[in-house]
């Protein structure tokens, strides 16, 4: 037993040690508690969290600061969308005033079959870098270059490439908005969920030289601006932009298109549009 | 020799002669992690203090009233650390809540003060030269007042450089290198000051 002393010692004078400090710590503890303000936390909890930035915050913690100090919006954060609004509107006690739930759609349809290829490019796989030598591998210089730059960014899997374009799910989107600012074509736009009828194209080029680079490049014929009841759509620098704020969703612009790039996003079957599109180029369409 | 004299000797041959980071060449980590801003320099510099300087008190309790009458004097750097362990957490705790803007500035170098070499060195220091507690104490603070002070020159220097023309190989941390040794030869130049008179 006698041989077993100085352990037993050492295990008691350092264990005693240790209870010691603890309770010291644990005192301090007490007495240096710093008041949190518990709001912060149980915000911080309701957001999304993916640091997405979308609310033009550093990050969830610096908004769910400012939600409580007053200086944000409960409805600045997209990606939690209006159960997060919710959840912090009985936090902070205001009421909700829910976002229209945005998504990002890709305006562009130029798989790989349909746009001309101008030379293959061997490069770093990255948009911004193949978009930089002589416009892209891609005829159509507004196009989506087929990268996945977006893809990357995308915190919640919502994008996949599909025939060399970017497809957005919707259903998985939440509307950050970290893909419209990675693209560096520009063709990635946040809008209402429920406008659901979409100019597909960016091309500015106009007439034969459009139809050249796509086989749905919108060739800015006009036919849909005539053909829109409420007057929303409206041909700008050579492509169609549909006005959502006085769009009624009638989707009588769609039929018209005869390069089909307007579609109507619950309808739309790439299948369908592939057809279409083929069916198109062999009728040799005339361009005004 | 007047016992008055002998102690600020003391005092200075702590701050100068054998300043725990140019002559010693202990707590490099935080000297080279937080010298970007003379502002959380000091602030550093004076939460180290405040560590090292309890740490000298308590150890030398620890020391000669618990572990060595249970001669376990050789449990001595496990023990210490224990209470170096613990001080530190007081004083984070006491920022967090006294100096919030202070605790975020020094951010991960503040619980790294437990694992800050100068701290633990001047504690087994004080053992192996056989100070008694004023002594010790001395040694604790006047140390982490030169490692204060060499941590604030470095942090002057170190804003001056921002705006000065660096070759672009030696921009940022080699240089910081080169001025720490530098200033370490520099500090050579106290090395045998209080020698003759103490």
């Amino acid at each position: 037993m006698a041989q077993f002393l100085p352990i037993l010692s050492a295990i008691a004078a350092l264990g005693g040690l240790g209870i010691l400090f603890g309770l010291v710590l644990g005192l301090a503890d007490k007495k240096f508690a710093v008041e949190v303000d518990e709001r912060v936390s149980a915000v911080r909890a309701a957001v999304a969290g993916a640091n997405c930035g979308a609310c033009g915050y550093a990050g969830c913690d610096a908004y769910a600061e400012a939600v409580v100090r007053g200086d944000a919006k409960a409805n600045a954060c997209t990606p939690g969308g209006a159960k997060t609004v919710k959840a912090i509107a009985e936090i902070m006690g205001v009421n909700a005033e829910a976002t229209e739930p945005m998504v990002a759609r890709v305006r562009c349809q130029g798989t790989c079959e349909r746009v001309t290829t101008r030379y293959d490019y061997k490069g770093v796989p990255s948009c911004r870098a193949a978009s930089g030598i002589s416009g892209g591998p891609n005829a159509c210089e507004f196009g989506c270059v087929g990268f996945g730059e977006c893809l990357s960014v995308c915190a919640f899997g919502a994008i996949q490439m599909v025939d060399g374009i970017a497809v957005i799910n919707d259903d998985v989107c939440t509307g950050c908005g970290m893909c419209v600012d990675v693209c560096p074509r520009n063709i990635i736009q946040m809008l209402p969920k429920d406008q659901t009828v979409v100019v597909m194209c960016r091309n500015e080029a106009t007439g034969k030289r459009a139809v050249q680079q796509c086989k749905t490049a919108c060739v800015a014929c006009k036919r849909c601006e005539k053909a829109c009841p409420s007057n929303s759509i409206k041909v700008v620098k050579g492509v169609a932009i549909i006005d959502e704020t006085t769009c009624t969703r009638c989707g009588a612009c769609i039929p018209v298109c005869p390069m089909h790039c307007i579609v109507n996003f619950y309808e739309r079957n790439m299948e369908d549009v592939a057809a279409a599109t083929a069916q198109a180029a062999l009728n040799d369409i005339e361009i005004p | 020799m007047n016992p008055i004299v002998k102690v600020l000797l003391f005092m200075f041959s702590c701050v100068l002669t054998n300043n725990y980071i140019f002559s010693r060449f202990l707590g490099c980590c935080p000297f080279l992690g937080v010298s970007n801003k003379v502002e959380t320099a000091f602030g550093m510099g004076i939460a180290v203090t405040f560590v090292m300087a309890l740490a000298s008190l308590f150890t030398y309790f620890v020391y000669y009233y618990v572990l060595i009458p249970l001669n376990l004097a050789y449990l001595n750097t496990i023990a210490f650390i224990l209470v170096i362990a613990s001080l530190v957490q007081v004083v984070e705790m006491f920022l967090k809540k006294s100096a919030p803007s202070l605790y975020s500035a020094l951010g991960i170098y503040l619980p790294l003060i437990t694992t800050n070499c100068a701290v633990l060195g001047v504690t087994i220091l004080n053992i192996s030269e056989g100070y008694n507690l004023l002594y010790s104490v001395l040694n604790g603070t006047f140390g982490a007042l030169g490692f204060l002070v060499a941590i604030v020159l470095m942090a002057g220097v170190r804003e001056r450089l921002e705006s000065a023309k660096i070759a672009p190989p030696l921009k940022g941390f080699p240089i910081s290198l080169v001025i720490a040794g530098l200033m370490s030869i520099a500090f050579l130049g106290f090395s045998n000051m209080f020698a003759g008179v103490m």
